[in-house]
Parts: C-alpha cells; structure tokens; sequence
C-alpha cells in the first residue's frame, strides 16, 4: 500500500435524517488505487451506509462529518465511481433495450459518436460475458435472467471508466453458481481495468474470493480491517471470530448424522 | 414406510413458450428425516414444493402424505390435513398479514387447525413462542416491528403450531444474515429431534443444506439428477450439477490460493 491512497477517510460519521443516531461513525479507512476492498457486516452494519456515503448517493439532508477525502478531482458519480445493486431493475428501465441505456451513459460522459458508443456498448456486454453481446444490444430487461441483468447493470457500472466499481450486495439474490460467476467476473474486471473495486456483502465467504482486504463493519463502527489472509486466518475483532464461526463450506460438521 | 412419497410428478408452464417445470420427479421423505432438495434458480424445485403444498397441481403423477392420497383430498378433509403439512417461506414478511401481531399469526394457525378451545391459545402461544426462542411477552407486538430472524422464528412457530409431521422449508433460511442462520439451523434440527418432525429443506446453498440434511436430492431442469445419503453425495457427487454445486461453495482460503 506505498501508492498515494485513491480515497482517505477520517472519521466519517453519518447521520440519516430524522435518525436519533448515527449509522457509521468513526470510520478510518485509505483506500489504494487498483486495490480490492470487501466490506462486511450484516443488517444495520452501516456498509451500504458507507458504500452510498462514498458513492456520494446518501439521501438528501443526511448528516455527514468527518472527511472523505479524494486523490484527486471531486469524482463525478456514475462517470468516475460505478455503483452496482442488489437489484439490478433498480438501474433498469424496462422500456429501454439494453443498448439504450448504454449508449446513454457512454454519450452522458465521454465524446463518442452515436456509431461508436454502439460498438462500445457491445464490447462491454462482451467484457461482463453475456452470451452473443451483439444481439444483447437489441434486447429489453425482461427477456433476461437475475444473473444476466446483474452483468447489464455492471457493464452500465463500468461504462465510463470508473476508477472505484462498487457492489453493494450485488451478488445476495442470486443463486450460489451464478453468484460465483459474478464474483470473479468482479474481480477479472477491477484486475483487467486497474479499476478499484469495493466489494460489500454478508458473506465472509464470498469477501475471501476476491478482497485485498477486508473491513468488518457492526453498529456503524470499524471493527478491524486488515489483508484478506490475515483477518481469515488471525482475526483480531471477536465479532470477527463470530462471523468466520457462522461459515459453512464443506469442512463444517453437519448438523445431522446422514441416514442411508 | 415414507410420509411423503413423490411419484413421477410432471407439469407444463404454458406460458409464452411452453416450460416443462417438472418432468417425472420422484422423492421419498421418511417420518423424523431431513430431505435436502438442492438446485439452482429455476430447477424447478420451488413449482415441486408448491404441488406438495396443494397450491398448484401437476399434470401428472402421484403424491401420497401420510398413508393419503394428498392429490384427491379436498375441502374440509383438505383442510382438516393440512395441519399435519406445514411451510415456511423466505420471506417470512410476505407470508403474514401487513399489520398482524405475533399472536394473531399464531392464533390463525390455532383456529384453522388445531381444534383447541380458545380460553386455551394463549399459553399455547406462550409456549410456541418458547420453544423457537422467542420471549413470551413479544406476542402482542406487531410482526412488522420484528427483526428478520425474529420473523422467521415466528414463521417457524406458526408451522409447528398444527403440530405437523413434515413441514417444507423453501427457501426458508436464504435472506438471513450467516449468524442468524446458523441459530435457525440449529433450531430447526432442536425442533426436529424434540417433535419428530421431518423437513423438505429446500435450497441453492449446498453447504447450507449439506448441514441439515439426512439425504439430499439435486434438482436440474425439472429433474431430479442425482439422491443419495448426505455424506455420499458430498464424498461422491454422481451429477455434473452435483459437482458445480460443491465448486461454487465459497471457502476462507484467501483469493490466492484459487486455481
């Protein structure tokens, strides 16, 4: 982490309006350019507090202390830091074929010619992997599954060349093979892009896939963050110790004897 | 002598184009056991829950509950066995009335099933709410002011409130932070030694439904490709799905260690 941090915050702290109390406070945290960050927590954490406060996407009249500080310009959201959902309708207009609303975020932010945002909004579905791109192009929200909506909502992330892709979630709804799929589409895309990715989920489990490091987050506090192997295999927070104790992979005992 | 025994259960969506949601599915469910029926999204796996929960009928095939034909029952005699079949849902929010209290869900289950007299559901409700963990006193609050595993605990109470023998879980633990569910698994396997309940446990999250279940059946474009004990269809998955399925399990070896 030698690089000049591509965002620094200090005591971010933020309040919702009419909230008696805070829902993150204290939060110290550098993020490098290029790194692979996974914040974790479960319901009423704060970490899709702190991926909106960082998205610049809190709700108007939020309290916000504290100071986020970027490396360099104020960042533009959608054209410098992509956000992606957990409900990939929510960034989806069901009128609008898929090619559509590319080209309307690519000609929102960068100088392209109808033509050539056509062509780039194909090689974008190409990048996320979305069977036959070209025809993608032509076709409508609906026609698509969860998991496939998901990768048009991250191709929309991603069209303008954002230096910090977000996910909030963006893996929760889907089934664990497509969920897999997504996560290292993720973390192919944030290495193939030198693009920061903040990777935000309940699943200890799924942060191990792809994170750098990993931030744990209850009650709106920092409760360690440190490189993904340390915080697996050493875990300093005993909140920690209790969401790695919550994991189950194949190594932990069943709960049942099996029956013939 | 299975409870639940699924026969060559067949059913065509005609939709816009016609789906073939279940395709001779056959299942056995043993009284006291766990049957794990994993698959990923759109395997059908839901629509087999919803014909054994009576609220679709397949084209084809036979379900037999309890020594019954489940197909031919109907109206008071339906009604009547549905006490003996429960259900919990993954959205336990969706599954109760907007503004219902803790002991009014209860309460409804009492009246529609178990015979009780009135002047009784309160210490019923009270000791339902017991055995899921859950104070007592939380019964005239309403269910929208609970947490989501509180709700599913009193989701989980209102199935055994009819005092079934099985009770399918779809879904059921899905939408639930990793902490809470393995308090709700270990819950469900309390519940099922105590009362000698058996569960169609329904998932996509093998090693969630490897936990808890006996036997484990896996679901592929509405067919069952692959069942077995637990343990041999973890050791010695015969099904590609199968195979997937324990490849997608996410593990806490660091990203470097993948292939």
């Amino acid at each position: 982490m030698t690089d000049r941090p591509l965002l620094s915050l200090q005591q971010l702290a933020v309040t919702y309006p009419g909230a008696p109390l805070p829902a993150l406070q204290g939060i110290d945290l550098r993020l490098a350019p290029r790194e692979k960050l996974a914040v974790i927590g479960e319901s009423g954490s704060g970490k899709s507090t702190l991926a909106r406060a960082i998205a610049g996407l809190l709700p108007g009249g939020s309290h916000v202390g504290g100071d986020l500080i970027w490396s360099g310009d104020t960042p533009v959201p959608g054209r410098d830091i992509g956000f992606v959902f957990q409900d990939p309708g929510g960034s989806l207009d069901p009128l609008l074929s898929i090619g559509a609303h590319l080209v309307e975020v690519l000609r929102t932010h960068l100088p392209l010619s109808p033509r050539a945002a056509r062509d780039r909004a194909g090689d974008l579905l190409a990048q996320v992997r979305l069977p036959d791109p070209r025809a993608a192009l032509e076709g409508y929200p609906h026609q698509f599954s969860g998991g496939q909506r998901q990768r048009i909502a991250i191709a929309l992330a991603i069209a303008a060349g954002p230096a910090l892709l977000i996910a909030d979630e963006a893996t929760s709804a889907l089934d664990v093979l497509v969920q897999a799929e997504i996560v290292a589409l993720l973390r192919d895309l944030a290495e193939a892009r030198t693009m920061a990715l903040i990777f935000v989920t309940h699943d200890i489990g799924l942060a191990a896939q792809l994170a750098d490091r990993i931030a744990v987050l209850r009650n709106g506090r920092l409760q360690e963050i440190g490189p993904t192997a340390r915080v697996l295999a050493a875990p300093q927070a005993e909140y920690t110790r209790q969401l790695l104790a919550a994991h189950l992979d194949l190594s932990s005992p069943p709960l049942v004897e099996a029956r013939g | 002598m299975s409870l639940l025994t699924v026969t060559d259960l067949s059913k065509t969506h005609h939709g816009a184009r016609r789906v073939r949601a279940l395709e001779d599915v056959s299942l056995s469910v043993d009284a006291g056991e766990t049957l794990g029926l994993v698959g990923p999204s759109g395997c059908g796996k839901s629509t087999l829950a919803r014909m054994i929960l009576r609220l679709d009928r397949p084209d084809a095939g036979a379900i037999r509950f309890d020594g019954q034909d489940w197909l031919a029952l109907r109206g008071r005699d339906l009604r009547r066995a549905r006490g003996g079949l429960q259900m919990v849902f993954q959205d336990p929010a969706a599954a109760f009335h907007p503004r219902a209290t803790v002991q009014g869900a209860l309460a409804e289950a009492l009246r529609l099933h178990s015979g009780m007299p009135r002047a009784a559901w309160a210490t019923r409700i009270a000791d339902l709410l017991t055995q899921v963990d859950l104070a007592p006193d939380l019964a005239p609050r309403p269910l929208s002011t609970l947490s989501g595993g509180q709700q599913q605990r009193v989701a989980i109470a209102r199935a055994i409130a009819t005092g079934p023998r099985l009770v399918v879980l779809d879904e059921a633990l899905s939408a639930l932070d990793t902490s809470i569910r393995g308090r709700i698994l270990a819950l469900l396997v309390r519940l099922q030694r105590d009362l000698g309940l058996a569960y169609l446990f329904i998932g996509h999250d093998l090693a969630v439904v490897r936990a808890i279940s006996h036997r484990i059946a896996v679901m592929d474009a509405g067919r069952i490709v692959e069942t077995g004990p637990a343990t041999k269809v973890l050791a010695h998955p015969q099904a590609d799905l199968t195979r997937r399925l324990i490849a997608a399990i996410p593990t806490l070896s660091p990203p470097g260690d993948l292939p």
